[in-house]
C-alpha cells in the first residue's frame, strides 16, 4: 500500500470517527444520566441531516410538523400526570414548551425558508427544529417508566427507534438526500487534499467537546446532570428533578445528533434509515468506553472510523461485519473488568 | 402542643405483598428532636424513605399543613423536608464543594453562597477538604457531608437515618452534638437510630418501633426508663 | 401441572384446518404464528426466566434455515436428514456465541447479542456459498413417503406439532432441578451459587435450548418458504421475536404462543389496513409497532399472558406432584472431629480500596456448637460470611473446614463440603413457591440433568429432592405456607424459608445472617428451639445477630467484631461484662 492511500484512508477514518465520537459521547451522557441506551440516537442524525438538506433545497422539512405532533403528545402526557395534583405554574410551563414552542418554530421556519438562505442560517434552523425532539422523546417514552430496569428501557428504545424510523420515512420519503458542504475551502497536507468539510467536522467536533466539558465542569446544571449520573437517589434528595436531568440529557443528545447529521450529509447520501447504522457505530465506541468514559469513547470512535475505512478498502464485503464483531472482544474485556455486581433488580 | 410540623397519620408501607410498616402515626413539632428507635428490620428506614417519597406511603402525610402524598421526592425537598439517608448517597466522584452546592440546587445562588459558609462553620473539616472527592472522605466526614448537603436545601425538618452507622464512638458523639446544635438553630429533627442510648439522650420525644409498628412513644426520658426498652435496646 | 388445557389447545389446533370455508390465507398466518412461537418459546426461557436478553435469536433461525438450504440444494440430502444437522449447527453456533455472551454482565449481554446479530446478518448476505443477498431457492418440501408437505395447509400440522412438543418439553425443563436453578439465575447469582448451581453452565444451557428451538423454526421456515435470504434473520427480526416474548409475557411458555399470535395478526392487519387508510406508501406499521411496544411497556410491562390467566382464576394447586414417601436422600457422613473443627478461620483479611473490612480475624466453630458473631453495623460480619462461603476472595489468611482449605474455593464447592448459609438481605425468588425455593437447596444432592428433565426421566430423583424440601419446611414450621409464592410471606418468615433451604443442603455447618430479625417473640422461641436441636444433632452453627437476648441465651461462645477487628471472644456472660464490648457495641455514652 502506498502512503497516499494510507493517508487517504486515515483521513476518511478520522472524519467518520469524529462523528462517531460525537454520537458516542451523547450515548454515554444519556446512559449515565437516565440509564437509557439510546438506540434512536441514529434517528436524530437522520433528522438533522435531512432537515438541513431539505432546508437547503428551500423546502419546509417534515420535522417541524413532527415537533408539533410530539409536543402535543408530550402535553397530553403532562396533563395526564397532573390529574392528581393540579397546579397552574407547571401547566403554563407545559403549554409554552410543548405547544407554543413547536408552533413558533413552525411559524419561524415557514416564514424564512427559501432556496437562497445562508448555510449558517439553515444549520441554525435545523438545530432549532431537531433539538426539542429530544426532550419530547424523553417525556413521552422514558419519563413514564423512569424507574424501570436498563433492560426494559432498552426494549422501549427499540420501540422508539422503530416509531421514529417510520416517521422519518413518512416525512422525508425513501429518497436519499445530500446537503451542501459547510465550507468549500480545501487545504493540501502533503500528498493528500483535505476538504473544507473534513476541516469543519474536526472543528465542530472539537468545539462541541470543549463546550460539553465546560458545561459539565463549570455550570450548576451541568453538575446536576453529572450528579444524577453518579447517584440518582442522592440527586433527587438534593432536589434535582430526574425528569429535568433526563430532558436536559436528551436535549443535548438531540443537538449532538443533529450536528452529526449536518456534518455528515454533505459527505454521504443520507436515507431515512441511514442514521441507525451510523448511530450504532457511535454505539460501538460508547461501549468500548464502557458507557462511562468520555475520553475513551472519543478515542474508540476514531478507532472505529479507521477500522471501517481500512476494512472497506481491503474487505469491503465484510466491512459492517468486521466493525460490529470488533465489539465482542471489547464486551468480554469489559465484563471481565466489571466488578461482579449482584443484579437485584429485574 | 401547637400545630405539628410533620404529621404522619395511620401510614402503611409495603414491599409487594409484605407490609413493612403497618398503620403508624407520628408527629414532629416545631423545633423538636424526635427519635425512632428499634432493631434492624423493624421498618424505621422504610418509614423515613416513605416520608421523603422513595417508597410509596398509604395514609396521611402533611408537612406544615401541606399534603405531601401526591408530591414527588424533589417537590417534598423543595417544601423544606430533607433526608440524610442511611447510605448517605453522596456524589462520590465529585468534590465536596460541588456536593454541597448541589444540595442547594433549588435555592437561589446568592442565598446558597451564604448557606455554604454556615455549613463550613458547622463542619470546618468540610471546608479543609472542599476540593477532595466525596468518595475519598472517611466515614465520619462523609456523614458530615451528607448532613451538610441536606442543610444546603434550607430544611425546616431534617430526617437523619442512622447517622452514627459505622462511625467510631468519638465521631458519633460529634454527630450527635451537631444534631443538638441544629435544633438550637431552629431546625427540627427526626432521628432514626439503632444506638438507642445516644438517640434518647439527645431527643425530646421518642417512638419505639417493632415489626413495623410503634409499640411505645412518649418523652425521651420516660421511654428510656421503660423496662422493655431498657432490656431490649439499652442492654441494661 | 394440569394437562387438559394443553390437550384442549392441541385439539383445537388440530381441528382448525378442517373447519369448512377456512381461507388458506389464515392457515399461512397460523403457520407464521407457529414459526414465531417456536423462537419465542426459546426466548421465554432465555430472557423471561433466565434473565438473558437476546436480540440475536433470528440469527439462529438463519443457521437452521441455511444449513438445510445448502445441504438439500447443493448436496441433495433429504430434509429429514438435515433436521439434526440444522439443530446441531444452531446449537453449535450457540455454544460458540454463548461461551462469549453468557460471560457478559449486565447490559453488556443484550448489547453483545446486537453486535453478533448484525455481524451474522451481514455475513449471511455476503457469503458465496449462501447465495449472498439473493439467498438460496429451490429448497425441496418435506416429504413423508410420497406425501409432500408443500402447501401451507400440509406443513401446518408439522409446524404446530413442533410448537406443542417444544412448549411441553420447555415446561418439563422448567419444572425440574435444572429448571429451579435456571429460575434462580435472574434474581442474581449469589444465592444460586451458594447452593451449588454452576451458573455459567446453566446460562449456556438455556442459551443452547433457545438456539435449538430457533434453529428448528428456521429449518421449518426453509421448507415452508422453499427459499431463504438474509432478511428474515437480521436484527429487526431478532427484535421482533423479543417483542413477541414481551407482549406475551416474558416468563410464560404459553405467553410466547399468545404473543406470536397477537403480533403476527397485528402486523398483517397493519400492513393491509394502514396504507389503504392513509394512502401513503410508507411503512406505517413500523410506526404503530414501535408505539405499541412503548405503550405496552408503560402500561403492562408484565405482558398479556398474566392478564389473560387472571381472567380465569384457578384453585391454587394444593400439594400436586410431591411424593413425600420417596426414598430419603443419603445424608452426609458425620463430621470427623479428628480432622479439625468445622470451621477454622485464621487471620482472615479483606480490604475494599483502602478500607480494611476484615482485619486478621481468627476464630473457630466446632461440631455441636453455636458461635455468635456480633458487633455494630458495618463491623465486617457479613463480609466475614462472604469470605467463608467463597462469595468474596480473602486478601489474606486461611479458612478451612475439617482440615481442608476453603479460602479461594468457589461457593459451589464450599456448599458441597457442608457449609450452607442464609443471607442478611433475603435472596429468595419471590414468584417461586416456598417449596421450589427450598428445593433449590437440594441442588447438590440431585443428579438428574437437563436432558432427563426435558423427557421427564428425572421423576425419581425429583421426588426425593422435593421430599427432602418438604421435610425441611415442616421442620422449620412453615408447612402451611409450602405452596405460596415466597415473596408473599412476611420478611421474618422469608428468613426462616432461607434456613429451610440451607438445611436442604445437608450442612455440617450452618451460617445464619440475622435469622431473628423481623420475627415475633414466639417465632424467635421456635427458632431458638430449632437451633438447639440442630446443635444436639452435632451441627455447628455460626450466627450473626443483633438481638442480644437471643444471642446470649443461645450461643456457646461469642466473637465480637468492631471495624473489622476482633475485640473480644468468650462465653456470653464474660462478653456481657467486657468493657471494650460495652463501649463498642452499646455506644458512646456507656
Amino acid at each position: 500500500m502506498d502512503t497516499t492511500i494510507l493517508l487517504f484512508l486515515l483521513q476518511d477514518g478520522i472524519t467518520n470517527g469524529a462523528i462517531y465520537a460525537l454520537l458516542g459521547l451523547a450515548l454515554v451522557l444519556v446512559f449515565a444520566v437516565t440509564r437509557v441506551i439510546l438506540i434512536p440516537q441514529g434517528e436524530f442524525v437522520t433528522f438533522g441531516a435531512l432537515t438541513y438538506a431539505t432546508l437547503a433545497a428551500g423546502k419546509l422539512p417534515g420535522t417541524v410538523w413532527l415537533a408539533v405532533l410530539m409536543g402535543a403528545i408530550a402535553f397530553a402526557f403532562d396533563l395526564w400526570s397532573m390529574r392528581l395534583s393540579f397546579r397552574l405554574a407547571p401547566l403554563l410551563r407545559s403549554v409554552v414548551l410543548n405547544l407554543l414552542l413547536p408552533l413558533a418554530i413552525l411559524a419561524l421556519t415557514s416564514a424564512v425558508v427559501g432556496p437562497t438562505n445562508a448555510i449558517a442560517m439553515n444549520v441554525l434552523l435545523s438545530l432549532v427544529i431537531v433539538a426539542p425532539l429530544g426532550p419530547f422523546l424523553y417525556r413521552i417514552v422514558y419519563q413514564p417508566m423512569a424507574e424501570a430496569s436498563v433492560l426494559t428501557l432498552l426494549i422501549a428504545s427499540v420501540g422508539a427507534h422503530f416509531a421514529l424510523l417510520g416517521l422519518g420515512l413518512v416525512f422525508f420519503g425513501a429518497e436519499g438526500l445530500r446537503g451542501p458542504a459547510l465550507s468549500s475551502a480545501s487545504v493540501t497536507l502533503g500528498p493528500v487534499p483535505i476538504s473544507g468539510q473534513a476541516l469543519a467536522v474536526y472543528g465542530v467536533t472539537t468545539g462541541l467537546i470543549v463546550a460539553l466539558w465546560l458545561f459539565f465542569g463549570y455550570t450548576l446544571y451541568g453538575k446536576a446532570l453529572r450528579a444524577t449520573a453518579v447517584n440518582r437517589i442522592g440527586a433527587r434528595l438534593a432536589g434535582i428533578r430526574t425528569s429535568l436531568s433526563g430532558q436536559l440529557a436528551f436535549l443535548l443528545a438531540a443537538i449532538i445528533g443533529a450536528v452529526s447529521g449536518i456534518l455528515i450529509v454533505p459527505i454521504t447520501t443520507i436515507y431515512y434509515d441511514t442514521g441507525f447504522l451510523i448511530g450504532l457505530k457511535g454505539f460501538v465506541a460508547a461501549i468500548i468506553g464502557g458507557l462511562v468514559s468520555y475520553p475513551l469513547t472519543a478515542l474508540a470512535a476514531i478507532l472505529v472510523g479507521c477500522v471501517e475505512a481500512f476494512s472497506s478498502f481491503y474487505a469491503s464485503n465484510y466491512k459492517e461485519a468486521i466493525v460490529f464483531t470488533l465489539l465482542l472482544p471489547v464486551l468480554i474485556l469489559r465484563s471481565l473488568a466489571a466488578p461482579a455486581v449482584e443484579e437485584e433488580h429485574d | 402542643m401547637s400545630e405539628p410540623l410533620l404529621s404522619v397519620v395511620r401510614a402503611s408501607v409495603a414491599y409487594g405483598n409484605v407490609e413493612a410498616v403497618r398503620s403508624v402515626s407520628l408527629d414532629v413539632g416545631q423545633n423538636e428532636i424526635v427519635t425512632i428507635i428499634g432493631a434492624n428490620g423493624a421498618g424505621k428506614t422504610t418509614l423515613l424513605n416513605a416520608i421523603i417519597g422513595i417508597q410509596r406511603l398509604k395514609g396521611g402525610l402533611t408537612f406544615g399543613s401541606r399534603d405531601l402524598t401526591t408530591l414527588e421526592i424533589e417537590d417534598r425537598v423543595a417544601t423544606g423536608l430533607c433526608l440524610v439517608p442511611e447510605h448517605r448517597e453522596l456524589f462520590g466522584a465529585m468534590p465536596v464543594e460541588d456536593n454541597l452546592r448541589l444540595g442547594g440546587f433549588r435555592i437561589k445562588a446568592a442565598q446558597s453562597a451564604a448557606t455554604l459558609e454556615k455549613v463550613f462553620a458547622l463542619f470546618p473539616r468540610l471546608k479543609e477538604r472542599r476540593r477532595q472527592l466525596a468518595g475519598t472522605l472517611s466515614g465520619g466526614e462523609q456523614q458530615m457531608l451528607a448532613m451538610g448537603r441536606a442543610l444546603m436545601g434550607h430544611p425546616r425538618l431534617l430526617m437523619l437515618d442512622e447517622p452514627s452507622l459505622g462511625l467510631a464512638p468519638r465521631i458519633a458523639a460529634d454527630i450527635f452534638r451537631t444534631v443538638a446544635e441544629l435544633k438550637r438553630s431552629g431546625v427540627s429533627i427526626l432521628l432514626v437510630e439503632q444506638n438507642a442510648r445516644a438517640a434518647l439522650q439527645v431527643a425530646d420525644r421518642a417512638y419505639v418501633m417493632e415489626l413495623g409498628e410503634f409499640i411505645l412513644d412518649g418523652p425521651a426520658d420516660e421511654v428510656a426508663a421503660d423496662p422493655r426498652v431498657a432490656a431490649s435496646y439499652l442492654g441494661v | 401441572m394440569r394437562r387438559w388445557p394443553v390437550l384442549l389447545f392441541a385439539l383445537a389446533i388440530a381441528v382448525i384446518p378442517f373447519v369448512p370455508g377456512m381461507p388458506p390465507f389464515w392457515l399461512v398466518l397460523l403457520d407464521n404464528i407457529g414459526l414465531a412461537a417456536l423462537v419465542a418459546i426459546g426466548l421465554v426461557i432465555l430472557t423471561g426466566v433466565g434473565g438473558l436478553t437476546s436480540f440475536g435469536q433470528a440469527a439462529f433461525c438463519g443457521f437452521g434455515a441455511y444449513t438445510t438450504a445448502v445441504l438439500t440444494t447443493s448436496y441433495g440430502l433429504s430434509p429429514w436428514l438435515t433436521l439434526p444437522a440444522s439443530l446441531v449447527v444452531a446449537g453449535g453456533a450457540a455454544v460458540l456465541l454463548g461461551l462469549i455472551t453468557v460471560r457478559l454482565s449486565g447490559h453488556y449481554l443484550p448489547l453483545g447479542t446486537i453486535a453478533w446479530g448484525i455481524s451474522l446478518y451481514y455475513i449471511f448476505g455476503k457469503v458465496e456459498l449462501l447465495g449472498r443477498h439473493d439467498g438460496i431457492s429451490g429448497i425441496p418440501p418435506l416429504m413423508i413417503g410420497q406425501i409432500a408437505f408443500a402447501d401451507p395447509r400440509a406443513i401446518y400440522f408439522i409446524i404446530w406439532l413442533a410448537v406443542i412438543v417444544a412448549a411441553l418439553l420447555t415446561m418439563n425443563l422448567l419444572d425440574s432441578r435444572t429448571g429451579r436453578a435456571v429460575r434462580a439465575l435472574r434474581r442474581g447469582h449469589v444465592a444460586a451459587e451458594a447452593f451449588g448451581v454452576p451458573t455459567a453452565k446453566m446460562k449456556l444451557l438455556v442459551f443452547i435450548h433457545a438456539a435449538v428451538l430457533a434453529g428448528l423454526s428456521g429449518w421449518l421456515y426453509a421448507h415452508f418458504q422453499r427459499a431463504v435470504n438474509p432478511t428474515p434473520f437480521g436484527l429487526n427480526a431478532g427484535i421482533e421475536y423479543l417483542f413477541i416474548a414481551v407482549v406475551g409475557g416474558a416468563g410464560y411458555v404459553w405467553g410466547a404462543v399468545l404473543g406470536a399470535g397477537v403480533v403476527t395478526v397485528l402486523k398483517e392487519i397493519l400492513q393491509g389496513a394502514l396504507p389503504a387508510l392513509f394512502n401513503v406508501q410508507a411503512q406505517l406499521e413500523t410506526i404503530v409497532f414501535g408505539v405499541l411496544l412503548v405503550l405496552l411497556l408503560q402500561v403492562a410491562p408484565g405482558g398479556l399472558w398474566p392478564r389473560l390467566t387472571a381472567l380465569f382464576p384457578t384453585r391454587s394447586p394444593g400439594g400436586v406432584g410431591v411424593v413425600t414417601d420417596a426414598e430419603p436422600l443419603a445424608a452426609r457422613q458425620k463430621s470427623d472431629a479428628a480432622a479439625g473443627p468445622l470451621l477454622e478461620v485464621q487471620k482472615a483479611r479483606k480490604q475494599f480500596g483502602g478500607v480494611v473490612a476484615v482485619n486478621d480475624v481468627s476464630f473457630e466453630v466446632k461440631a455441636g456448637e453455636i458461635v455468635a458473631l456480633i458487633g455494630p453495623n458495618g463491623a465486617g460480619k457479613s463480609t466475614m460470611f462472604n469470605l467463608i462461603t467463597g462469595v468474596l476472595p480473602a486478601d489474606g489468611g486461611q479458612i478451612s473446614t475439617q482440615g481442608q482449605r476453603i479460602d479461594g474455593a468457589t461457593p459451589q464447592h464450599i456448599v458441597r463440603l457442608g457449609i450452607a448459609r442464609t443471607f442478611q438481605h433475603v435472596k429468595l425468588v419471590p414468584d417461586m413457591t416456598v417449596l421450589e425455593n427450598v428445593a433449590l437447596g437440594t441442588h447438590t444432592r440431585g443428579h438428574a440433568g437437563a436432558l432427563a428433565s426435558l423427557f421427564r426421566l428425572d421423576r425419581t430423583d425429583e421426588a426425593r429432592l422435593l421430599g427432602e424440601a418438604v421435610r425441611q419446611i415442616e421442620r422449620v414450621g412453615l408447612a402451611d405456607r409450602m405452596y405460596q409464592p415466597a415473596g408473599s410471606l412476611p420478611l421474618g418468615q422469608q428468613r426462616i424459608v432461607e434456613i429451610a433451604r440451607a438445611l436442604c443442603a445437608d450442612p455440617a455447618l450452618l451460617l445464619l445472617d440475622e435469622p431473628a430479625a423481623g420475627l415475633r417473640h414466639m417465632e424467635k422461641q421456635n427458632l431458638a428451639a430449632l437451633l438447639r436441636q440442630l446443635r444436639s444433632d452435632g451441627m455447628g452453627v455460626l450466627l450473626v445477630e443483633h438481638d442480644m437476648g437471643f444471642v446470649m441465651e443461645l450461643a456457646d461462645r461469642v466473637t465480637v467484631l468492631e471495624f473489622g477487628t476482633k475485640i473480644a471472644e468468650g462465653v456470653p456472660d464474660a462478653i456481657k461484662n467486657d468493657p471494650a464490648v460495652i463501649e463498642a457495641y452499646l455506644g458512646i455514652a456507656a
